[in-house]
């Protein structure tokens, strides 16, 4: 029963499982997509002309903040989409289905693989649409088809890794509180990084963990590849990055999955 | 019913569990024929839903061997899902999705194909009364109507082997009846039905035999007509007018077990009208206000044997 088409079956039933569900909670999927569009209208309006201004480039002011922001409204975008992850995991292991499931000879992991890729598909699509209106009120990135596509390749990479932390997230939280807290932190890393303002421009602590940490090497090679600037080591940081954590997120949401679920 | 001595489908031999040092298992041993009823009767906390869950390959055991459908559930878990059904204590239907595409949901995952699939959840919703609602939410559905989808929902792989953990918790009275003959119904298809319950008429009525657990461990098992012969008689309880009168019956009859607040005898009896009658001319012209006969049930048994209190009770959560 576990061999490579039942996986694929089962997956992809579970896969259509989740679809439903995004349907019917369709007010979720809304604000997952919808926040990341504010936050960018916000920082571009509200702050990006005084933001835009400290970027140290003459021609200064909104329109260049716009391009420097969007990689890093991008990154909120897969850090919000996982929040969501974390809540419908946690929320799916509180229903007596995922019990069932447990009971029936199916592929194991297909409940994580379903919403794994349901929840990818949710965040490519807000991402699609951040990428939209940032092009409609005035981005314009000289990227050539295939630095799309490579930009479009490592936002997926970041995002499959961050959603396998979610569902491992969504696993380990007691409550489905917990587990809207948990995946927390991943939205304010594009902050603390180079997402929203130039990390040389932090105090000294702050700037070391704004290098090191994973999402500066993702928004870097994003926004090198979009916008033309350089990419340097980032890129192979980024697939580093990108490669561990979902390794990481996946063996342990695993784990966590595969130990006995009653109290 | 007769049992008819073949191949056993579920069979569990010294059975241990433990959660953090807290036995909820020791050393229970079960056997149940094919094509039988076999219900686990037990306070909350017992250990029935800690067996459903061994036995339905959800949680493994710390100790003990079990067979389903002769299959081992720890060497081949895989096996034992495939010929079985489980409907849980607490309904495992996707709310979220309607009660049709929660049976094609079941369908797909047992790999029937797309029409197949259909055709068998289109006859799982008409027999189990669940058309009209067929395409709302499982969410909007009564409690009534979740554990018959939940039940149909089990029942998608044609499973030879059903389990299912208290399944009228909770319900009225009608759907407990409908609930009821639906497992008549599977019965006589020769479905083998592994039941807990809290509720003694429950077992009673459907079950060909009976095992009692208590704090993890089986206290008496056999049909209901055994289980009720190993206690004493049944008793007939006499309520009196006042106080004297029930002093002067009490004198009368000796050996009464006396209530003086409820002004009650309760004077043992088989209930049969000869010794009623007998009963009643020893008391004369006595003042009873009410009379009732209690033949032994299972509740008698449940109480002499694991000196538990009323275990109707509504489980608190």
């Amino acid at each position: 029963m576990s061999s490579l088409s039942y996986a694929v079956a089962d997956s992809a039933t579970m896969l259509r499982r989740q679809f439903r569900h995004m349907l019917r909670y369709a007010s979720v999927t809304v604000q997952l997509i919808g926040m990341p569009v504010v936050l960018l209208l916000l920082f571009v309006y509200v702050f990006g002309g005084t933001l835009g201004a400290g970027l140290g480039d003459p021609a200064g002011g909104r329109a260049r903040y716009l391009e420097y922001v969007v990689p890093g409204v991008l990154l909120i975008t897969v850090a919000m989409g996982a929040t969501g992850t974390a809540i419908a995991v946690a929320m799916d292991m509180t229903e007596g289905i995922v019990a069932r499931f447990r009971t029936m000879a199916i592929f194991r992991p297909s409940v994580l693989t379903g919403h794994v890729l349901g929840s990818m598909t949710q965040t490519m699509l807000g991402l699609v649409v951040v990428t939209g209106v940032a092009l409609l009120i005035g981005f314009r990135p000289d990227a050539t088809p295939v630095e799309w596509l490579a930009a479009a390749g490592v936002l997926a990479m970041i995002t499959l890794a961050v959603t396998w932390l979610s569902v491992a997230f969504g696993l380990v939280a007691k409550t489905v509180e917990a587990a809207s807290n948990l995946p927390m932190p991943l939205v304010f890393l594009p902050f603390l990084g180079s997402g929203f303002v130039p990390a040389e421009s932090m105090p000294t602590g702050l700037r070391w963990f704004a290098e090191y940490q994973p999402f500066t090497p993702v928004t870097e090679t994003v926004r090198g590849l979009l916008l033309g600037t350089a990419i340097g080591s980032s890129a192979v940081l980024a697939v580093a990055w990108c490669t561990g954590i979902t390794l990481v997120g996946y063996l342990w949401a695993r784990k966590l999955y595969d130990r006995d679920p009653v109290r | 019913m007769t049992i008819t001595p073949s191949r056993p489908a579920i069979r569990a031999a010294g059975l241990r569990k433990s959660f953090g040092g807290q036995v909820v298992l020791d050393g229970v041993d079960l056997e149940v024929p094919e094509g039988t009823v076999f219900a686990l009767l037990g306070p909350n906390g017992a250990g029935k839903t800690t067996t459903v869950h061994i036995l339905s390959t959800l949680i493994g055991a710390d100790a003990g061997e079990v067979r389903v459908a002769g299959h081992d559930v720890a060497r081949d878990p895989d096996a034992v899902r495939a010929v079985i059904g489980v409907t849980g204590q607490f309904s495992a239907v996707d709310k979220l999705l309607t009660g049709e595409e929660n049976l094609i949901l079941m369908a797909d995952l047992r790999h029937l194909g797309r029409r197949e699939g259909r055709r068998r959840a289109a006859a799982l919703l008409e027999r189990f009364d669940l058309l009209e609602a067929a395409r709302k939410p499982a969410a909007t559905y009564s409690g009534g109507m979740q554990r018959r989808l939940d039940l149909a929902m089990g029942l998608v792989g044609d499973p030879r082997v059903v389990f299912l953990d208290e399944p009228t918790t909770g319900l009225d009275p009608r759907s407990r009846r409908t609930m009821w003959q639906i497992i008549r119904d599977l019965v006589a298809g020769g479905v083998t039905i592994f039941l807990t319950t809290q509720y003694l008429e429950e077992a009673d009525e459907l079950a060909d035999r009976i095992a009692l657990l208590d704090r993890g461990g089986l206290v008496a098992e056999g049909t209901a007509d055994e289980l009720k012969r190993r206690i004493p008689g049944g008793h007939v309880s006499l309520r009196f007018a006042d106080a004297d009168e029930l002093d002067s019956a009490a004198r009368t009859l000796g050996e009464a077990l006396r209530d003086d607040e409820a002004l009650t005898l309760q004077v043992p009896s088989d209930g049969n009208v000869r010794s009623l009658r007998a009963l009643l001319d020893r008391l004369g012209d006595a003042a009873i206000d009410d009379l009732s006969i209690h033949t032994p049930d299972l509740d008698d048994v449940f109480l002499a044997l694991t000196g538990q209190p009323d275990m109707r009770k509504e489980p608190v959560r």
